[in-house]
């Protein structure tokens, strides 16, 4: 679908260092780095904003690096929204179809179901400056997949709004992606919009994609220094969110316990290592409602903090001190429980 | 308890000295006003030579505003987007006008387009005579006013967020469609105004014009040759009309610079 093939560029002291990605037809790829990364150059110079130094970028097997970026159909929402003031937010969005000289009945038609799509409609005569941040970030996101791209940009869309609709427009997003499903590259510096949206995700930093892969497998095995200390997630888990007698879980294959979420279906799971209890015998009378029974696997002594590795159908990582080791005399190999809350399970 | 309300001395001697300058401006516009008899300002009113002498100025100075737009607009475009070697220097050119002698500037205009020069020969090819007449007279006024029009429009197109640009190019406008759909609207008051001041500047040009172009006469130039010929009291009224017409599109001006835009950010 789109490739991009040794891909370098240049701007000013910084550099987007050869660049190779390879991102399938309705893929939702998230390219995950600090800010500074080069994510926003990146995105601009697939949508032909800047011509590359070097490199190509293909899509659907034409090479585009070299097309002016009104010829391209790529559709960018930038991280401002950058809507234009002078227009109301309807004229925002018709903006593309008139430059591209449709009929004026196609342009209502599409306009009136881009404005449906994204709940905008009954904004649609006012100017930019008297919406809100989140109404504009639709009205970006309207004002580009009206268009049809064949590929859509998206630079950082949930920053800078409040949590809660945060929450919400991420929703929103993840059902047009499935909806439309258009191919989607998503930057963000977010590691939970990343693991909640993401098919792959592509770890950057400096300008470089330094790791490529599914969500759980970056989290899990970072290749570098840098992805361990930047996503570094242990204990994710992938699986599904059910309900079992009114009571909420997580389960996979190997992995059942308690969740609290409002979420449905597929998701990710996370318990920070600290969070996470050894105990030799069940622990009854606790307002802790997990409770699994694994194997220790490893203990790693470093420091004052020992890390122990539990098998309880996945390896779950533990964060004891010094003194609980000694204490607890534990062992590998031994048997153990894992205790911890439902509030200590996060959910993505 | 009373206290004394303070004296900010700084703010007074600054308000006294500020009013001043005030009363420089506006007193020897109103003693001229006053002063003018209005018989001979009626006269003046109905005298052909004075009317045709101020169309010829509004309509040459609003020619060469239009022509100076074709030009100077992408040139402060240029100025305003991109960085490129010398880019210091060409600015400095751009204020050249304003700063030398405009009389000097007429010499070397006569210099350029005379009948000598290649300009001039250019010109006098295609049936257009630059001294002595109203092409003599756009060119004075375009090359001492250009700067005020080039000045405002390059503020203004600095103003607008490239990243508009940007999202209309990949909404799928070229190059020209997105200056001209989202540029030059959003920076609009700032062009307009750099034309209407333009205009006026042009409208006010004595120095340039006179060496390049004595007759036909623009009105500055009538000005001085009635206070030449006739005296003072012939003088004043038409220094009185063209205070106005000045006035009027300065004020023309200030009230399309102070509407409020509901549209702006």
């Amino acid at each position: 679908m789109i490739k991009t093939l040794n891909l370098s560029k240049r701007f000013g002291g910084f550099l987007l260092d050869d660049i190779n990605l390879n991102i399938d037809k309705g893929e939702y790829f998230v390219i995950l780095g600090p800010s500074g990364a080069g994510k926003t150059c990146f995105l601009e110079t697939i949508a032909g904003i800047y011509e590359p130094d070097k490199g190509e970028i293909w899509l659907n097997g034409k090479e585009i690096s070299k097309l002016p970026p009104e010829t391209r159909n790529i559709g960018l929402v930038f991280q401002d929204s950058a809507l234009f003031p002078h227009l109301k937010v309807i004229d925002n969005v018709k903006y593309g179809l008139k430059i591209k000289k449709f009929k004026p009945k196609e342009i209502k038609e599409k306009v009136d179901n881009v404005l449906e799509l994204l709940h905008i409609s009954q904004i649609k005569n006012a100017y930019p400056k008297s919406i809100s941040g989140g109404e504009k970030k639709r009205v970006a996101l309207a004002r580009t997949l009206v268009l049809e791209p064949k590929i859509l940009l998206l630079d950082e869309p949930l920053s800078a709004i409040h949590p809660n609709l945060k929450r919400k427009l991420q929703e929103e997003i993840r059902s047009i992606h499935q909806e439309l499903n258009i191919t989607t590259i998503h930057v963000t510096h977010d590691f939970n919009t990343a693991v909640s949206l993401a098919d792959k995700i592509g770890i950057m930093n400096q300008g470089r994609i330094v790791q490529i892969g599914v969500p759980e497998k970056v989290f899990q095995q970072p290749n570098s220094e840098f992805v361990a200390q930047f996503v570094g997630c242990e204990n994710l888990f992938k699986g599904n969110l059910i309900e079992d007698n009114g009571v909420k879980k997580f389960k996979n294959e190997r992995l059942s316990f308690q969740v609290t979420t409002s979420h449905k279906g597929q998701a990710y799971v996370s318990i920070r290592p600290e969070d996470i209890i050894i105990s030799k015998n069940p622990l009854v009378s606790t307002s802790a409602r997990n409770c699994l029974l694994g194997k220790i696997a490893k203990i790693i002594e470093k420091g004052p903090i020992v890390k122990v590795v539990v098998d309880a159908g996945e390896d779950f990582m533990v964060l004891i001190t010094k003194e609980s080791l000694k204490d607890l005399e534990l062992k590998i190999g031994e048997i153990i429980y894992l205790v911890f809350k439902v509030v200590a399970v996060h959910v993505f | 308890m009373k206290t004394k309300k303070r004296i900010d001395k700084t703010k007074i001697i600054f308000f006294i000295l500020g009013g001043v300058v005030i009363l420089f401006i506006v007193l020897p516009l109103i003693k001229m006003i006053v002063t003018t008899n209005p018989k001979i300002l009626w006269e003046t009113l109905k005298d052909q030579v004075v009317y045709k002498s101020i169309f010829l100025t509004i309509y040459a100075a609003l020619i060469s505003t239009f022509l100076s737009f074709v030009f100077g607009i992408p040139l402060a475009y240029c100025l305003a987007r991109y960085n490129f070697w010398g880019k210091e220097i060409i600015e400095g050119i751009v204020d050249i006008p304003v700063v030398i002698p405009h009389t000097a500037a007429g010499i070397a205009l006569l210099i350029s387009f005379g009948q000598n020069s290649l300009i001039g020969k250019a010109g006098a090819f295609l049936g257009i005579e630059f001294i002595g007449s109203i092409y003599g007279i756009i060119i004075a006024m375009a090359f001492v006013s250009l700067p005020f029009l080039i000045n405002a429009a390059k503020e203004g197109f600095r103003l607008v967020d490239v990243k508009l640009e940007k999202a209309a190019r990949t909404l799928g406008a070229g190059g020209l469609k997105s200056f001209f759909t989202i540029t030059l609207p959003l920076s609009k008051k700032s062009v307009v105004s750099g034309m209407i001041m333009m205009w006026a500047r042009g409208i006010s040009e004595f120095g340039a014009v006179l060496i390049i172009a004595y007759h036909p006469m623009v009105a500055p130039i009538l000005l001085f040759e009635r206070f030449e010929s006739f005296g003072l009291s012939y003088a004043k009224p038409v220094g009185v009309i063209l205070i106005f017409v000045s006035l009027l599109l300065f004020v023309i001006l200030r009230i399309f610079m102070s509407k409020k835009d509901a549209k702006e950010i």
